[in-house]
């Protein structure tokens, strides 16, 4: 019996059209937009402006409070402009925009394919190196890793597990990174267990891909302390909490950390970051984004320059079908709809996802019919139809009572609700709210 | 509209799963039994059913028309349902006119005062039912004899169910067989356990309803009568005979398990499940009428919201 | 019988009776008989417009103050204001009347549309996802939550512009529409003399080339108003102007100069022939010429 997390999930169609697909290198595009404002928390500031040269893998923009992140930029050439552009978020925000020549490296970035095992930096030289190479959390949420890896004062981690589930259907990104780098995402995973000081690590990984748990066992094997375990397929597994409850048996309590239960989690995609920002002094430039949808001629796993137009990805996977009625930053569960092809890769860009017009289209919603659905697949325990309600009558009270902070978005409620309620739409606005008024009170 | 990018909030997929679907789920899940009544009620069973369904369907149509001014939602299939569980509740040999008053009160009082299906707090055709046993109580205490495709509908011979006979102490019952099968008087659906069964498996194959409150109602009854029976087998029946005798079955699959007017968590249905059986039971061996279930049910349905206050979803992390 | 009927009874009735009076006696909250005076004299809306749930609670809240500098029924206005003052005894502060004003002129021809919506109908949350249907993420979204927010049917949004508009009579400057929108379009401005206002009908802050292609209605921010008033009440900041209701003194300058006619009036009567053959008369310019006009646009 393989473990999952034990409260509710859902199985939705894989769909993992990309699958084996080696990774390919993306050209380089002309020009890149490079947001400042790609993790979680405040935005980087620029510290090149206009007509500035710049080497692949110059810094181009400090942390711009404690929760923020180093920005380096991903390509040689000169600054173009700082100005607006619209991102994900689907706002304008600042970001700079960088006009390519030719391809020159900083020099300390080791560029060969050498494999590197050893490492003789303490812990602490590695948190900082990471910190420096501008790392977040691949896996969507881009939390700046340095942060995770620092646990509050009082805690002390047990164990590093990895997130290498990829619950969301269509995405492989992380699947053929360990295919391919699967030696360099395990030494990856001893600097993170050295950095955090723990003796004992575990891959997650959902045996809906057994080559990946087959090809990362046998590595394994010469790392001490990296256990690989199988979890059975069950969305929202990549969840931080569900992977915790999945792996190690224990609930992290309602706003409390998953430090509180000695875990800490890091994305496979982070790991391999992690190894070449320390052995290689690769600062976070690149990433493996997946581009996929049924009706796309070409799906595949393209390791990009951060700051490329989706576009030129899009092109490289077959150019945008006909009928193509949305494109999706993400998995079709949790990304975010993109306002235009222009939107630039970031470093949370796991994939990107074109869907037709008829798949786009939400069905009409219909009275609740209370057959508790959502309740069944909420994987925090929580009444999803209930939520809904407090926040559509703006009842706070009763939203905060129903831990309504707890929601994770994965978006398993409207998925399954037969009446196509479009309850995380409302839930999420209420999650906002009642965040604002427990922040106001506290204040 | 032609090529804009469409832009919404996220899940961008759905499980492709509607009120429709579930509906007319219940209703696959209901023709077993429905089939057994054809087989032994005949021409009454398909008079009955026939006029409810479409009486509940058109109520349900003339309302929302008329006094809503909504579009109708017919298709959706609860109407259809109602109706046939309204259908299973009555017996075979019920007038045409009572039926269209049971229907009326099921689909107007039962369903539309409330606002339409997902507002209604008790479970539409028991209303329905409830309604016509209070009204018409000795039409509704007839039962035809089961037959072989008997094509009497109102003219046939009538006998008594079960429990009416248990209720007036006579000893000499149906077999354990005829039971399961179904040769026994009562309302048309709810006679074949075998074939009740086989609707309860389809429905917790398909999912569309979990095991909590069919089961927890069931045990619930088999537990308590029991116990009865063990205190005193001469006075109390097997509690065999209460599952598969009257609407126990019935009811513990298809009105209970009602999604609108049953609890939302797995707690709270097993609740909901336990009161009901402990109802049932007490009504059907110290109640003057012979049969309780119907009002088990909806004085649990009162409860709902009550249950669904205090017993909530299990919390990820505990409190 | 009948006797021991009427004894009973009648003794369960006097119990019940005395139950009741010492139950209330022993629970009585007393209660300042000024809060219910004040809460007479108040419009009884209940609309929250004075950052209480409701009159009962802002009555409350002025018996018991100590001046009524900070308590204001914004419904009532300054004559309600007056009678909470009189009853109490303390001085209220003179408001002047105000009313909602929606600062986006971005109708549906001004602003083209350039992505479809497909979620909940409501501003909250489309406002929360992106920037909206048309390039500016300024403007208003059209959803209504204003119209939904209104207690008085004050703010509706007219179906052929998609945006809200206030009828002047029925808004009663609570301030709900205000909370309710996401965008921070709508905003309460001094009445004026004869209702007569003059404002900037728009809040993009991106820089004018960027705003003129979005919506040709947009403040663009080239500061010909700002140099235009003789008043100094308006100020250009974040490629937006803003006339100060209170230095503004109605000289309708403004609204002429202004290239995009992003400055609106409001209950002026039309302007004498005279004065429109001096001035030109504001038209509508093509974005080509807007471009030029524009110092950031490059």
């Amino acid at each position: 019996m393989l473990r999952t997390f034990r409260i509710g999930g859902i199985h939705p169609p894989e769909n993992k059209l990309s699958a084996g697909k080696k990774i390919v290198r993306l050209a380089v595009p002309k020009q890149v937009i490079i947001p400042l404002s790609q993790h979680i928390g405040a935005p980087a500031q620029a510290i090149v402006k206009k007509g500035d040269m710049v080497k692949t893998g110059t810094l181009i923009a400090k942390p711009g409070g404690f929760v923020s992140a180093n920005i380096h930029s991903s390509v040689s050439g000169k600054i173009n402009k700082i100005d607006s552009a619209i991102d994900a978020s689907g706002y304008k925000r600042t970001a700079i925009f960088i006009d390519v020549d030719g391809d020159e490296w900083e020099d300390a970035i080791d560029r060969s394919d050498n494999l590197i095992k050893d490492c003789k930096l303490s812990g602490k030289e590695i948190i900082d190196k990471i910190a420096a190479a501008g790392i977040v959390g691949l896996g969507g949420a881009t939390f700046p890793t340095q942060i995770k890896l620092t646990p509050p004062p009082g805690n002390k981690a047990e164990i590093l597990i990895i997130n290498a589930v990829e619950c969301e259907p269509y995405l492989t990104s992380d699947h053929i990174l360990m295919m391919e780098k699967g030696e360099e995402v395990l030494i990856g995973v001893t600097l993170l267990m050295k950095a955090i000081d723990v003796k004992r690590a575990v891959i997650g990984i959902e045996n809906n891909k057994p080559d990946a748990i087959k090809h990362l066992t046998n590595l394994a094997s010469a790392y001490p302390g990296i256990e690989i375990m199988p979890l059975k397929v069950q969305y929202p597994q990549g969840g931080e909490k569900q992977l915790i409850d999945a792996v190690i048996r224990k609930q992290v309590k309602s706003g409390a950390l998953p430090i509180s239960a000695g875990a800490v989690v890091q994305n496979v995609g982070t790991s391999f970051a992690v190894y070449e920002a320390v052995q290689k002094n690769k600062p976070l430039i690149e990433r493996v984004v997946t581009v996929t949808g049924k009706k796309l001629t070409n799906p595949t796993n393209l390791l990009t320059r951060i700051g490329t137009p989706i576009n030129a990805l899009i092109e490289e996977a077959g150019g945008v079908p006909e009928n193509t009625g949305k494109i999706i930053g993400g998995g079709p569960m949790m990304g975010k709809a993109l306002v235009s092809p222009d939107v630039p890769v970031t470093k949370g860009s796991s994939g990107i996802l074109l869907l037709t017009k008829e798949e786009s289209v939400r069905k009409p919603m219909q009275n609740c019919i209370r057959c508790a659905k959502c309740v069944n697949v909420c994987p925090m325990g929580l009444n999803p139809t209930l939520l809904m309600n407090a926040t559509e009558f703006t009842n706070w009270d009763m939203a905060e009572a129903n831990y309504i902070v707890d929601c994770i978005e994965c978006g398993s409620c409207s998925y399954t609700c037969p009446a196509n309620r479009p309850l995380l739409d409302y839930i999420r606005l209420g999650k906002g709210k009642v965040m604002g008024i427990i922040r106001a009170r506290k204040a | 509209m032609e090529n804009k990018i469409i832009i919404s909030p996220s899940p961008h997929i759905h499980s492709g799963d509607s009120v429709s679907k579930n509906m007319y789920g219940v209703l696959i899940a209901l023709m077993p039994a429905l089939l057994v009544s054809l087989y032994y009620f005949g021409l009454g069973s398909l008079i009955v059913t026939l006029v409810s369904v479409a009486a509940c369907v058109l109520f349900e149509y003339l309302i929302q028309k008329f006094f809503f001014k909504q579009p109708a939602t017919i298709t959706d299939g609860s109407a259809i349902l109602t109706g046939l569980l309204l259908a299973f509740n009555l017996p075979s040999n019920l007038p045409v006119w009572i039926i269209l008053i049971g229907a009326l009160a099921a689909i107007g009082i039962g369903k539309m005062s409330f606002g339409g299906l997902g507002n209604n707090i008790f479970n539409p055709a028991l209303v329905g039912r409830v309604f016509l046993l209070i009204s018409f109580p000795a039409q509704m205490t007839t039962w035809p004899v089961p037959g072989t495709f008997p094509m009497s509908y109102m003219d046939g011979q009538t006998g008594a169910t079960v429990l009416s006979l248990m209720n007036e102490g006579v000893t000499q019952l149906p077999t354990y067989t005829d039971m399961l099968l179904g040769n026994m008087g009562g309302s048309l659906g709810e006679v074949s356990a075998i074939a009740l069964v086989l609707g309860l498996i389809f429905l917790l194959v398909r999912k569309i309803i979990t095991w909590h409150i069919p089961i927890s109602i069931i045990l619930t009854s088999f537990i308590f009568t029991g116990i009865m029976h063990l205190v005193n087998p001469a006075e109390y029946a097997h509690p065999i005979i209460h599952i598969l005798s009257g609407g126990l079955l019935l009811g513990a699959i298809f009105m209970a398990t009602d999604y609108v007017t049953s609890p939302m968590s797995k707690s709270g249905m097993l609740v909901f499940g336990i009161g009901i059986g402990l109802l049932t039971s007490l009504i059907r061996l110290f109640g003057a009428y012979p049969e309780g279930m119907s009002f088990a049910i909806l004085i649990m349905n009162a409860l709902t919201p009550l249950i669904n206050l205090y017993f909530k979803p299990k919390h990820f992390g505990g409190k | 019988m009948i006797l021991i009927a009427i004894i009973s009874l009648g003794g369960i009735g006097a119990a019940g009776a005395a139950l009741l009076y010492a139950t209330s006696k022993k629970f009585e909250v007393y209660e300042d008989p000024r809060v219910s005076q004040v809460q007479e004299v108040l419009p009884a809306a209940n609309c929250g417009g004075c950052g209480f749930a409701g009159c009962a609670g802002f009555a409350a809240a002025c018996v018991k103050a100590d001046n009524l500098d900070n308590l204001n029924c914004p419904v009532g206005g300054a004559s309600v204001m007056e009678k909470v003052s009189a009853i109490l005894g303390k001085e209220a502060l003179k408001t002047e009347p105000t009313v909602a004003v929606v600062r986006c002129n971005g109708d549906c021809d001004a602003r083209p549309q350039l992505n479809q919506y497909d979620g909940v109908s409501n501003c909250a949350i489309a406002a929360a996802l992106y920037g909206g249907e048309t390039g500016c993420s300024f403007g208003c979204l059209g959803m209504g939550d204003c119209e939904a927010s209104c207690n008085f049917d004050a703010i509706h949004i007219n179906p052929v512009t998609r945006l809200p508009e206030v009828i002047e009579d029925k808004c009663t400057s609570c301030g709900a529409c205000v909370k309710a929108c996401p965008k921070n379009i709508i905003e309460l401005r001094k009445k004026g003399p004869k209702s007569r206002r003059i404002y900037v009908s728009c809040v993009n802050q991106d820089k004018g080339g960027v705003a003129r292609k979005a919506c040709t209605n947009a403040c663009i921010g080239c500061s010909k108003c700002e140099k235009e008033c003789a008043f100094d009440a308006i100020k250009v900041e974040n490629n937006l102007a803003y006339i100060d209701p209170v230095k503004c003194r109605l000289c309708r300058k403004c609204v002429v100069v202004c290239p995009t006619m992003a400055i609106h009036e409001l209950n002026f009567p039309p302007r004498k022939e005279k004065e429109a053959d001096s001035t030109v008369k504001p038209q509508k310019i093509q974005p080509e010429t807007a471009a030029t006009v524009t110092p950031e646009n490059k």
